[in-house]
């Protein structure tokens, strides 16, 4: 087992989840399935392979040579129009007019 | 009824108030709208109809959007009544995976944490698509935030497949692709991942194309993990897959990942011979694991290659092996990211009664995200935290450099490489649903492609003894789509 009850609950914690006993038991049982899965990639020496974080860097090199036409594309950095202040509030929650409503931040 | 008893209910000037939607291709449907044959109007009133009648017992919709519909095919009746030029989709019914968000239009995709979710714009491709005179018919149930491979996931319970009701459509583009096999739509929008929009075609039987990452922007496009997340068109024909991949790709300013490359006029370029063409076949997707119809009828096809002049090469693609892996490391990692926007401040789902915010967060995703989507985002995050960083995301970061390299080689000896869609045809409903691992394993011919960013397409291939559709994989390099089409035309044409 990889990993532990505490791990699950630190986990939890990180990414905002509660999760339920029952729920807690069975991401034990699932992350320790699949991470066991996952450890395959071990059987890999990667140590001079650079990682690789999206593809349109490599974008034009699948033919061997590299491609000037294509790339990322990048746009000029200047205000343009944004949503109006009462659309973007209009999906919310809990709103008081201007702003999006929470319960309190500071805990006593 | 004969045709003249119906004429003095037809609306003036056109001739038919109904078509066989069955058969029904952008190709034809667009002649048909231009040539007077029906108003668009009366052609989208008949799929409503029909959608109503026969998607209760399939559940590819979850959303129909009637008004809007109304007010384009409106807009679309009034050109051909004014003989006025038509733009390329004018008339042509379609719908939307919900992962694609609609101005006006509830997109909850697939999620209870998204279910009074009303976007305030429009995607681009869904805008492109409406541009081109397309009607938006509703948007289609899908796998909660894409993540599943059978559409079981969807917090709105599952799609049937319309080829035998027990089993599952694929996933997550379930409801996309039943629909087009139903005959409710002529043509939808799917999203692809892991294998989103190819596997799901391949188990309904239609045709499914995923794109080179960057060819079509994803602007509005609800992320899953944004370096792998592609749209792509799912439809009855290759040809069709070729119209609408021209219109919804290109540039977009709102999409910086989007390529800024030309756009080749595809439907010209189906025209051209594949003889000469160079195709490989990778044994790794040919070995344990395959079910042996689906091996036959894929050697069936790559046959019809060799007999239209194609050179059949063997080749490797050495580290398929550990594409599933590397995706569920990577997938999961930026989904955990992507998720974290979901708190119950600015829009969606808020849990009731929490006393402090903390709190608020935590109920609300916990009580409106489902199974899979929790189970995603503690593997990305568990992949993600200190200690494990390197270990489990670097890891799967470097395999994917790997993964791709494979490709690169395979490239520059073959034009295009064939394979299948899928190690078997659909499952049954809840056959899987219990056991992460081997639902997991369904995608393990179409990542590697979204791992390396190739475009790949899914046609059909024959059916199993039992009527299962096989699906028969085509990819390409990057940004040679026409070529993975001709590819795919040319067996689908032989």
């Amino acid at each position: 087992m990889k990993v532990t009850e505490k791990d699950v609950a630190y986990v939890a914690d990180l990414a905002n989840l509660e999760l339920t006993d029952q729920e807690r038991q069975r991401m034990l049982k699932d992350l320790n399935s699949i991470l066991d899965y996952i450890d395959r990639l071990n059987e890999l020496d990667t140590s001079d392979v650079p990682p690789m974080a999206q593809i349109s860097a490599k974008f034009g090199q699948s033919d061997g040579k590299q491609s000037d036409s294509i790339g990322p594309a990048w746009r000029e950095d200047v205000p343009r129009p944004s949503l109006p202040h009462s659309e973007a509030m209009k999906n919310a929650p809990e709103t008081d007019g201007d702003f999006f409503k929470v319960p309190k931040v500071i805990e006593r | 009824m004969s045709e003249e008893d119906r004429v003095p209910s037809l609306r003036s000037g056109f001739q038919k108030n109904t078509m066989d939607l069955n058969s029904l291709t952008i190709d034809s449907t667009r002649t048909a709208i231009a040539s007077k044959q029906i108003s668009a109007s009366a052609l989208v009133e008949q799929f409503y109809g029909k959608i109503k009648a026969e998607d209760p017992e399939i559940h590819a919709y979850l959303t129909l959007c009637e008004d809007r519909a109304f007010a384009q095919t409106k807009h679309i009746d009034g050109l051909v009544t004014k003989g006025e030029p038509l733009p390329p989709l004018a008339g042509v019914p379609i719908g939307i995976k919900d992962v694609m968000v609609t101005k006006g239009i509830r997109t909850t995709a697939g999620s209870k944490i998204l279910e009074n979710f009303i976007p305030p714009y429009d995607c681009t491709a869904v805008a492109r698509l409406e541009a081109a005179g397309a009607i938006i018919l509703g948007k289609m149930n899908c796998d909660e935030f894409a993540m599943g491979s059978s559409n079981e996931n969807s917090a709105y319970g599952p799609v049937h497949n319309p080829r035998d009701k027990s089993r599952v459509p694929g996933g997550s583009s379930g409801g996309s692709a039943a629909a087009v096999a139903a005959g409710t739509a002529v043509a939808t929008l799917g999203s692809d991942t892991g294998g989103s929009i190819r596997q799901p075609a391949s188990f309904c039987g239609v045709v499914g194309l995923m794109p080179t990452y960057g060819r079509v922007s994803r602007y509005g496009l609800i992320a899953f993990a944004s370096s792998l997340d592609h749209i792509g068109p799912l439809t009855k024909t290759v040809k069709d897959a070729a119209i609408l991949l021209k219109v919804i790709a290109g540039h977009d300013p709102l999409d910086s990942t989007s390529a800024d490359a030309p756009v080749p006029d595809y439907e010209a370029d189906l025209a051209k011979p594949v003889a000469g063409m160079k195709i490989g076949v990778p044994k790794e997707y040919f070995s344990e694991g395959l079910d042996a119809e689906i091996r036959a009828a894929v050697e069936a096809g790559i046959a019809k290659l060799r007999s239209a002049g194609c050179e059949i090469i063997p080749i490797s693609l050495s580290h398929t092996a550990y594409a599933i892996p590397t995706y569920y490391v990577i997938a999961t990692a930026e989904a955990s990211a992507n998720l974290a926007r979901y708190d119950g401040v600015r829009y969606g789902y808020r849990a009731k009664g929490a006393r402090t915010l903390s709190e608020m967060y935590r109920k609300s995703r916990d009580e409106a995200f489902g199974t899979e989507v929790k189970r995603r985002i503690m593997l990305g995050t568990y992949a993600l935290s200190s200690g494990y960083y390197d270990a489990y995301y670097l890891k799967a970061q470097s395999v994917r450099t790997l993964l791709s390299r494979d490709f690169e080689q395979a490239f520059q000896k073959v034009d295009a490489i064939v394979t299948p869609t899928a190690p078997t045809a659909a499952f049954k409903l809840g056959e899987k649903s219990d056991d992460p691992l081997s639902m997991y394993l369904a995608d393990i011919y179409t990542v590697t492609a979204d791992l390396a960013g190739v475009p790949g397409i899914s046609i059909p291939c024959g059916s199993t003894a039992s009527g299962l559709p096989i699906g028969l994989q085509v990819l390409g390099r990057h940004f040679d789509e026409s070529t993975v089409l001709r590819v795919a035309s040319s067996i689908e044409n032989s």
